[in-house]
């Protein structure tokens, strides 16, 4: 999952920011340090060499110089910034080979739910994308805030119940990556991380086909036994009933999930992860 | 050459002569000052339930909008009751000064019934809405009005509570220095209350109303 | 009777909260029982528990400070410990345990050991700073100090009755709301926030009144010492910010108490609504901590050079440029929200910007030192840490304020590692180079330089081996949080960053006992001057610790560095001929504080458990003990002036001693 073996555009375009702006930054704090441990050596008491300067408190050439050096590196990854958000904005196009693929992305407690609605296909905690095609997800939340994440692929996004939020990607090269949820839901928290199978263009429309077989249907009925509060070992996958299901949901036609089992203790919440393990 | 030292050392940043700081400035001063920053702190809270305000203003949940529900001739007759509480409180300031005790038990009392007398108007227009079925968790824009007109008027409950202990103060131990240096915080907060109901007034219930 | 709370709320079935809850009520017990057999609870209550005497308050902040960093510290331990077991393996605390864990873990740490560090410290040395008595509303500031106390306490009551939020030290709904947390750890988190942020608001008027109203003659503002200035700055964020969180807070309460639908799903609620609020109070807050802290560095960088402070305009215009810009950068935490490129941007650039005025503090410190004879006692070291470290967590947090970089490390372990790099490295180095350069100051004898510095090398070099794998793994994917993961990377770095919590235990270690063998050393130690380390302000003009009244005469003012001026014609003042001493009025002890802590105890503890009629009880309570206040005849008793000069003459008489003994300037 390390960010610097990137595995898409998106993620490449980050990375590169994030490595250059830290040289940028380098350049001018390595030097700092240096000095800061050099003068505190050199200016020590016990130093024979050093002249003691105790009027030394006002300069205006060095005000020039430590107000300049900040404000140019600040102008210059301001503008690396400006750019940046405006060029790898999550919402803007990722070209790429072939049909955009569109996904429908629903963060569950504790599960990812990924459908596909061209496909009429959905899938639990695993993602199954072509290499080289443009991704095109749509996310909301059954009920807590959460984060889709893919490392290798690039850029986070929020999820939030009764809102969409747009995230472009593009999955460059085939094999298995990793996702993850990026912020905290509850005890099931750790368990939202989920496969990204990255297959060959070729292989995708098979792999549709062999899901669309499925015998579990998804329909409003097990969606709302799938939001639950539990967490998924399994890798379920579903042929879709209703190609608006994510509208249903992100509109709240579908009320949000019911949290946690009311227990007899009010004090203390019982936990729904329990048997996590 | 010390002497030359100590001068350079009095003024090493070459400031110039700085004027004068005389010392600690006076309790009443002091005192009032400190109460004007309480006051902004608290300033800034209401801005946190106008922001909130704004932006469920329109988050009805198909409930009610806010021109179906307000009644500006009571929200007028409100404003009145206050403007007025506010010009008694100030001749209740006038009457302490003068150490004058009738005068000061009266433009109290007037500002007290007149405050109680908004918080009764208010009272029965929240009364009235929930028996409507149209209460706090009916929607969020009347989650965000409950609680923006409610701040401001526990406010005002607190401000009676305090006017009610001003008066005993008054009354038990004269126009002391301390008691007047809390009339003059009281005296500053009723105010404050009445800036915060013109915004309230203005935001929620004109633009609401006309809405 | 007693609302939801019954036996049930008590977690028999879980040993460790159970235990060390026990543990805790023992040694509170034991310590109590000791207080009450050896007879000192007149001495406990008349001199500290009803003292309005800031240098008191000051001490007991900080002691409040350094229980709760222990506390904070245990639960830091455990979850390296099991981020460290917890791979392929639920490790040793399940889900709900530890997700209590951390959200204690970051509550305690921001609001009960950072906060009143820093507001104690800034008690203590400011007045005296200033050259006055006192602060500007003395009872309050007993007020503020127990209602922050009664935040702790709520805090760790909920270890043993009921349990505390599982939801992280923001507590951010909907996963707050009572949907998804029908328990009350999310009442005592916001309860005990709520109370104990009267009290810092308390301080932070109290402050801001007494720097801006009380300062002796001639002491102008760009006389103040940079200490004064970075403590204006920071209650006037406090003055502005901390009404947010109280109406965030009380709107999350209204949510949870009373179902509105402020951040709920249903009914048009709006969750984003409470991540703007939120953190516009919480990015100011990180100033809030970290700016008295580079007052305190200001001070030792130019004590311990034995210069001015360098470029002391610049350091006055730089924090005041970072108070105002601290409010215009929130959204920074959230830019993987998906508002628009040009906020992100724009808002980006701004938090940038504030990496300028901070950079400039670095250089003018730097240059303070050139050109200085430095002196490296314990205050020093942690100065010179910090330099170092700040940098780095500088570093990061430019790189998190670039959007596309924060798309791919916010919520990480890097961020994690970011904030605690400065908040450690920043915060927590300048309390600590504060707690050892003003100790001598607020007890009249120095701490062991040589504890000190096995303290200093344990936690700087504990805080590298901690925090750096921690970037690493943020590198690697890994997000904050996890109770266990499949991830085989990640688990070296894991385990090396437990390793380096052994380190800062050590150093923490350390720091116990540097003061227990500095109390048993005392008479060794001993400041009889006032001025152990060659100051430069005023609070060295005065003996340690100072007389109750702090002067026997308001300082006359005439340049900066106050003392420091005073020292170069020292012969020629101590002189002159002894002034006539004048009755001195200081304000009379009151009991106020503490009893209304008692009551928003109480209050607070029914709130979170509906007992409605006990909430009413208390709130009388309260409203009763500040009338009770308000009656009282007398609120200032008499120093008599023969008393005054007693004191005053004792002070003179050894510092002429040390004067002859130096033989002049």
């Amino acid at each position: 999952m390390n960010l610097l073996d990137p595995q898409g555009p998106v993620a490449a375009a980050n990375a590169t920011i994030l490595v250059d702006s830290v040289f940028i930054m380098l350049v001018i704090v390595v030097p700092t340090i240096i000095a800061i441990l050099a003068f505190a050596w050199w200016f020590r008491a016990s130093s024979q060499q050093a002249r003691y300067q105790p009027n030394f408190v006002y300069s205006g050439r060095v005000e020039m110089v430590v107000w300049s050096i900040p404000a140019l590196t600040v102008i210059l990854l301001g503008g690396v910034a400006w750019i940046g958000s405006h060029k790898l904005d999550p919402a803007a196009p990722v070209p790429g080979t072939g049909a955009p693929i569109r996904i429908q992305a629903v963060s569950l407690d504790w599960k990812w739910l990924f459908i596909y609605p061209d496909q009429r296909i959905a899938t639990v905690n695993t993602l199954t994308v072509p290499a080289g095609a443009e991704l095109k997800f749509q996310l909301t939340s059954s009920s807590v805030m959460n984060v889709f994440y893919i490392p290798q692929l690039g850029s986070m996004i929020y999820t939030m119940n009764g809102m969409v939020t747009k995230l472009n990607l593009r999955a460059d090269n085939e094999g298995k990556l990793l996702g993850l949820s990026a912020h905290f839901s509850g005890d099931g928290f750790p368990d939202m991380m989920f496969d990204v199978n990255v297959v060959s263009p070729v292989a995708f429309p098979d792999w549709v086909a062999a899901t669309a077989r499925s015998d579990s249907v998804l329909d409003q009925e097990t969606y709302t036994k799938l939001m639950e509060q539990s967490v998924e070992k399994g890798r379920p996958t579903y042929r879709l009933e209703d190609p608006r299901l994510f509208d249903l949901i992100a509109t709240q036609h579908i009320p949000p999930g019911p949290g946690p089992q009311i227990s007899s203790n009010a004090g203390r919440q019982g936990s729904g992860a329990q048997d996590a393990r | 050459m010390a002497m030359t030292a100590t001068v350079e050392h009095a003024d090493p940043h070459h400031l110039g002569r700085a004027v004068e700081h005389a010392g600690p400035a006076p309790k009443h001063i002091v005192t009032a000052y400190g109460f004007w920053i309480f006051l902004l702190s608290d300033i800034v809270m209401f801005s946190c339930f106008f922001a909130a305000y704004a932006v469920l203003v329109h988050q009805v949940a198909d409930g009610p909008k806010g021109a179906e529900i307000f009644d500006l001739r009571n929200v007028a007759v409100e404003t009145i009751c206050l403007l007025l509480s506010s010009f008694a409180c100030g001749m209740a300031s006038i009457a302490a000064d003068l150490r004058n005790r009738l005068w000061f038990y009266l433009s109290m009392t007037v500002t007290c019934v007149l405050g109680l007398a908004f918080l009764a108007m208010e009272f029965r227009e929240f009364a009235d809405l929930v028996s409507r079925g149209y209460g706090p968790s009916r929607s969020a824009f009347l989650t965000a009005f409950f609680s923006l007109v409610g701040c401001h008027g526990l406010h005002v409950s607190a401000g009676v509570l305090w006017l009610l202990t001003m008066m005993a103060q008054v009354f038990a131990k004269g126009f002391r220095a301390d008691i007047m240096r809390r009339m003059t915080c009281f005296a500053l907060f009723w105010h404050a209350l009445d800036i915060i109901w013109v915004a309230v007034f203005s935001v929620v219930y004109l633009l609401g109303g006309a809405a | 009777m007693l609302g939801k709370l019954d036996w049930s709320a008590i977690p028999f079935g879980q040993p460790i909260p159970l235990v060390a809850g026990a543990v805790v009520l023992v040694a509170i017990l034991a310590v109590l029982a000791w207080v009450v057999i050896r007879g000192h609870l007149p001495y406990l209550w008349s001199e500290w528990i009803t003292s309005v005497d800031h240098k008191r308050i000051g001490v007991m902040y900080i002691l409040l400070a350094s229980v709760m960093l222990l506390r904070g510290g245990s639960d830091a331990i455990m979850m390296r410990i099991q981020q460290a077991i917890a791979y392929q393996s639920a490790g040793y605390l399940p889900p709900e345990h530890y997700n209590q864990i951390f959200s204690a873990h970051g509550t305690i740490m921001i609001f009960f050991v950072a906060m009143p560090f820093v507001i104690g410290l800034m008690n203590l040395v400011v007045p005296l700073q200033l050259g006055v008595r006192d602060v500007a509303f003395p009872t309050l500031n007993s007020v503020g100090f127990w209602l922050t106390a009664t935040g702790a306490l709520l805090v760790n009551l909920s270890l043993v009755i009921g349990e505390f939020a599982r939801t992280g030290w923001l507590a951010f709904p909907p996963l707050s709301g009572l949907t998804y947390s029908p328990g009350v750890g999310v009442d005592y988190y916001a309860w005990a926030l709520q109370i104990s942020g009267v009290g810092t608001l308390v301080a932070g008027i109290n402050l801001v009144t007494t720097v801006l109203k009380l300062r002796t003659k001639g002491m102008s503002y760009l006389r103040m010492p940079m200490f004064c200035w970075t403590t204006l700055a920071s209650n006037l964020l406090i003055v502005a910010a901390f009404p947010i969180l109280t109406a965030t807070l009380a709107m999350l309460l209204l949510d949870r108490y009373l179902g509105f639908h402020f951040f709920t799903n249903e009914a048009g609620g709006n969750v984003m609504m409470f991540m703007n609020l939120i953190w516009a109070w919480g990015h100011p807050e990180v100033y809030i901590l970290v700016l008295p802290a580079f007052g305190i560095y200001s001070e030792v960088v130019s004590t311990f050079s034995g210069k001015p402070l360098f470029g002391y305009r610049s350091m006055v215009l730089a924090t005041m440029a970072i108070c105002v810009v601290s409010f215009m950068v929130w959204l920074h935490h959230f830019f993987t929200m998906g508002a628009g490129p040009d906020v992100n941007a724009i808002f980006g650039i701004a938090s940038m910007i504030i990496a300028i005025p901070t950079g400039v503090k670095i250089y003018n410190w730097l240059f303070t030192m050139y050109g200085g004879r430095i002196r490296f006692a314990t205050p020093m070291l942690w100065s010179i840490g910090f330099m170092v470290t700040f940098i780095i967590g500088g570093l990061t947090g430019v790189l998190l304020a670039v959007p596309p970089a924060d798309f791919q490390l916010h919520n990480s372990m890097f961020l994690v590692a970011h904030f605690h790099n400065v908040i450690i490295g920043g915060v927590l180095f300048g309390a600590f180079a504060g707690f050892e350069y003003w100790f001598p100051k607020a007890f009249g004898f120095r701490l062991s330089e040589r504890w000190g510095k096995v303290a200093f090398w344990f936690t700087f070099t504990g805080f590298f081996v901690t925090f750096m794998p921690l970037y690493i793994v943020g590198m690697l994917g890994m997000t904050r949080r996890m109770q266990h993961y499949d991830v085989a990377a990640w688990r070296p770095w894991m385990i090396v960053a437990a390793f380096g919590m052994l380190l800062l235990c050590i150093g923490v270690i350390s720091q116990i006992v540097q003061l227990v063998v500095s109390i048993r050393n005392r008479e060794a130690l001993r400041d009889r001057t006032g001025d152990p380390w060659d100051g430069r302000s005023l609070e060295w003009a005065t003996s340690s610790p100072p007389p109750v009244f702090n002067f026997a005469f308001y300082p006359d003012v005439r340049g900066e560095d106050a003392y420091w001026a005073m020292k170069q014609h020292a012969k020629e003042q101590l002189e002159r001929r002894e002034p006539e001493y004048r009755d001195i009025e200081m304000p009379r002890n009151s009991p106020t504080g503490f009893i209304c802590a008692f009551f928003a105890t109480v209050m607070g503890f029914s709130l979170i458990w509906h007992i409605w009629w006990l909430v009413i009880v208390g709130g009388l309570g309260a409203f009763t003990t500040f009338v009770v206040f308000a009656w009282r005849d007398h609120d200032e008793y008499v120093i008599p002036a023969a008393e005054v000069a007693k004191i005053d003459r004792a002070n003179i008489e050894e510092r002429r001693n040390l004067v002859s003994m130096a033989g002049g300037v």
